[in-house]
């Protein structure tokens, strides 16, 4: 009865892409905790390497061809080398699923206890363009430009999907941010653009806030935000001074979106290059993120038995991993989350 | 703050542009404290205000910028935003005129002030002339807005080699260049370049890097990781906005704006025009940056002695003033300070 996904006998295929750092450990503990909940999903497992060769682009094509395929994904975290000549593999999975939206769920949790409570913030971020357009030379020696893009097509596109997304989950507001004091036509463009959307959608809350100013209220006040949408930059930046407030990125859900393809992946996307291999991760974010999917997927009564599972687990304080202040293994905590299933 | 000054400085001048608003009566809480600790400066008092512009004439007065040139210093109250006045903002005159590259904004906990964050010590330094901010931007065709990045190796190197002076001048530990090298690999990747240049020229302070969206994650969760913070224009501002943020925001906050040979401090707050001329308004903004200069003379003695009678005054509810929650005005916080020196 299913209308997403591909199935077949009741069992529904979904995509995974570990990737690398933490990735393949948190992937693992979801995968566990799923199997143990009995989530009739089988994994079309992807590796997708982060070097630039022959070999990794062949496996990013395929890839690609399973989240066609299978409209759902979960995705671990995938690595961007600072180095020239090298196009971000998440940017070229997004750019060729045309995954547009990227929603950051940020959300206070049961004992995770930090310097804010009670914080309740999507934060909505235009995933293809603005200052990711990879449009960049060196002009003469010593001078570089690089352009940022805005479409009001890609505009109308993400503010449309943050109004639907405030009207979907009963959220009362839309805020936008933007720097258009000072970047009067392309910021200008995408602010003009939120405006003329939230017309559409009189029953949700607009206004709007400058990146800057936006950021110093966020460490005083997060309580005045609700759904906020922006260019590719300014969610990236967001997005992670709201991770901050509530534990970080090991707690912080999200998924990125086209019109018909999901990928769940963790809010804030860091490699954790310091924890990986050493059983540290935190699994609670992408577990959180696979709870969002099963309601995609109808699923309702498996997402809400992981989600209690998962909040028991961290309400009890007693296998918290380290970056939210304990000492447990990330082995320790899945297996706590397989217990209180 | 670590150094030892000279044990006679010479007396200097230092040019006191009072500002719009709240601006002169800010400005003479500042002379009064300075002149209460016995600093060796005399002031040398210039309008410029928006008040002033006479259609057809310069922006500023010869008078007012052959004072800044002599002297190289200045100390600025805020200046009113010319919104429908139809001249350009005389702060980005300032900025032009006297080629002020990296703009310093130290962020330093003061007890007493309520905020989330304890013990934050952190400076940002941000490149003030280029970047996403070179006002180069173009509607290309209806609907697709282009913005040019500009970052020039120039700039690059000047700002970073500005960053390791300062850490060395204020016996400060490391410098970390912030920057977005994974995406914009060509422009922000030539500014890392030239920090990793400076870095080695410094080498009893430590230098790191950190990813924008690292960084502001960081700052959130613990803000002690960072020391100084040398940036690009636009991340500049957001960072330094958001550490602002941690302390309390712009009325605790002070800044300076760094030229080749000209240094102009001043407090980031408006005009509060609401509050002017009701001795309401929080000195301690430009209080601070008042301290900044000194500190940029190397008077590390006086800045530090005014700096803790601040901070003994901070606490007393009786003499601060409305926005730090103190029931005293303008003039019994000035009295307070000087008493407490
Ligand atoms: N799932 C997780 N569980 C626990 N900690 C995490 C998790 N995800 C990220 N972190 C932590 O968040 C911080 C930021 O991650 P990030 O990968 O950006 O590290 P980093 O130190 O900034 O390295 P780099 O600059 O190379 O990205 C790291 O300290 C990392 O360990
Ligand atoms: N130094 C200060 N001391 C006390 N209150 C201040 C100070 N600076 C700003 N405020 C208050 O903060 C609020 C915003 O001030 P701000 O100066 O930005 O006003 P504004 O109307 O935006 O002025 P401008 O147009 O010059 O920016 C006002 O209520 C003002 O009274
Ligand atoms: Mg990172
Ligand atoms: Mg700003």
């Amino acid at each position: 009865k299913r209308n997403h996904g591909s199935s077949s006998k009741g069992v529904t295929q979904v995509t995974m892409i570990p990737g690398a750092g933490i990735g393949p450990e948190i992937c693992a503990a979801l995968v566990d905790v799923f199997e143990h909940a009995k989530v009739p999903i089988e994994w079309d497992l992807h590796h997708v390497s982060s070097s630039m060769s022959h070999l990794s682009e062949m496996m990013l094509k395929d890839a690609v061809g399973s989240l066609k395929r299978n409209k759902f994904g979960i995705k671990g975290v995938i690595e961007t080398p600072i180095a020239e000549g090298h196009t971000s593999m998440n940017v070229l999975i997004r750019k060729e699923l045309d995954l547009f939206a990227n929603v950051t769920q940020v959300k206070s949790l049961p004992g995770v206890k930090t310097r804010f409570d009670d914080v309740d913030i999507v934060v909505i971020r235009e995933n293809m363009e603005g200052e990711y357009s990879g449009l960049e030379h060196e002009t003469i020696p010593g001078v570089v430009e690089s352009l940022k893009v805005i479409t009001e097509k890609a505009a109308r596109r993400i503010a449309n999907y943050a109004f639907q997304y405030a009207r979907d989950n009963n959220r009362k507001k839309v805020t936008c941010v933007h720097k258009a004091n000072i970047m009067k036509i392309v910021d200008g463009l995408f602010l003009e653009t939120c405006r003329e959307v939230a017309k559409e959608y009189p029953d949700v809350e607009y206004d709007e806030t400058i990146v800057d100013a936006c950021c110093m209220n966020l460490v005083n006040d997060p309580w005045r935000f609700d759904v906020m949408v922006m260019p590719n930059l300014y969610g990236n930046v967001v997005a992670n001074v709201t991770s901050g407030l509530v534990g970080g990125p090991g707690v912080v859900s999200g998924f990125s979106a086209g019109d018909s393809i999901y990928m769940y992946e963790p809010g804030a996307r860091h490699k954790a290059k310091d924890i990986a291999g050493l059983n540290l991760a935190n699994p609670t974010a992408l577990l959180l993120s696979g709870v969002e999917m099963l309601r995609k997927l109808e699923m309702p009564d498996k997402a809400l038995q992981i989600e209690n599972a998962v909040m028991k687990t961290l309400a009890s304080k007693r296998v918290h991993t380290r970056d939210i202040g304990g000492k447990a293994s990330t082995n320790q905590f899945t297996a706590s989350v397989i217990s209180n299933l | 703050s670590k150094k030892k000054e000279s044990e006679t400085p010479e007396r200097r001048t230092a040019v006191l542009i009072p500002g719009d608003g709240i601006g002169p009566e800010i400005s003479n809480s500042v002379v009064e404290i300075f002149a209460g600790a016995g600093v060796p400066l005399d002031w040398e008092t210039q309008i410029i205000s928006t008040e002033n512009v006479i259609p057809g004439a310069p922006l500023i007065s010869e008078e007012a910028l052959e004072s800044i040139r002599k002297h190289k210093l200045g100390l600025k109250g805020p200046l009113g935003t010319p919104i429908g006045k139809g001249h350009p903002s005389l702060n980005l005159t300032l900025r032009k005129t006297f080629g002020l590259y990296a703009n310093v904004r130290p962020c330093l906990s003061i007890p007493g002030v309520k905020t989330r964050y304890e013990n934050v010590d952190l400076v940002t330094i941000r490149e003030n002339t280029e970047g996403e901010y070179s006002g180069i931007e173009h509607m290309v065709v209806p609907g697709v807005a282009a913005c040019m990045k500009l970052i020039t190796r120039a700039a690059s190197e000047r700002v970073a080699n500005y960053a390791f002076q300062y850490a060395r001048d204020q016996g400060r530990k490391s410098v970390t260049a912030v920057h977005k090298a994974n995406i914009q690999k060509k422009g922000d990747g030539m500014f890392l370049a030239e920090c990793r240049r400076a870095a080695e020229k410094y080498p009893e302070i430590e230098y790191k890097e950190a990813i924008l969206d690292a960084c502001v994650l960081n700052l959130v969760q613990n803000p002690n990781k960072y020391d100084v913070m040398v940036m690009p224009n636009l991340y500049g501002d957001i960072v330094s906005d958001l550490c602002a943020g941690l302390i309390g925001g712009l009325g605790v906050t002070p800044s300076g704006n760094i030229g080749t040979d000209v240094a102009i401090f001043e407090s980031v707050h408006g005009t509060a025009p609401d509050i002017a001329g009701t001795g309401k308004a929080n000195p301690t903004a430009l209080l601070l940056s008042a301290i900044m200069m000194l500190r940029h003379m190397k008077l590390y003695d006086h800045a530090n002695a005014i700096d803790a009678a601040i901070k003994r005054t901070i606490g007393d509810k009786s003499v601060i003033t409305p926005d730090l929650g103190g029931t005293g005005n303008i003039d019994t916080y000035t009295k307070a300070v000087i008493a407490n020196l």
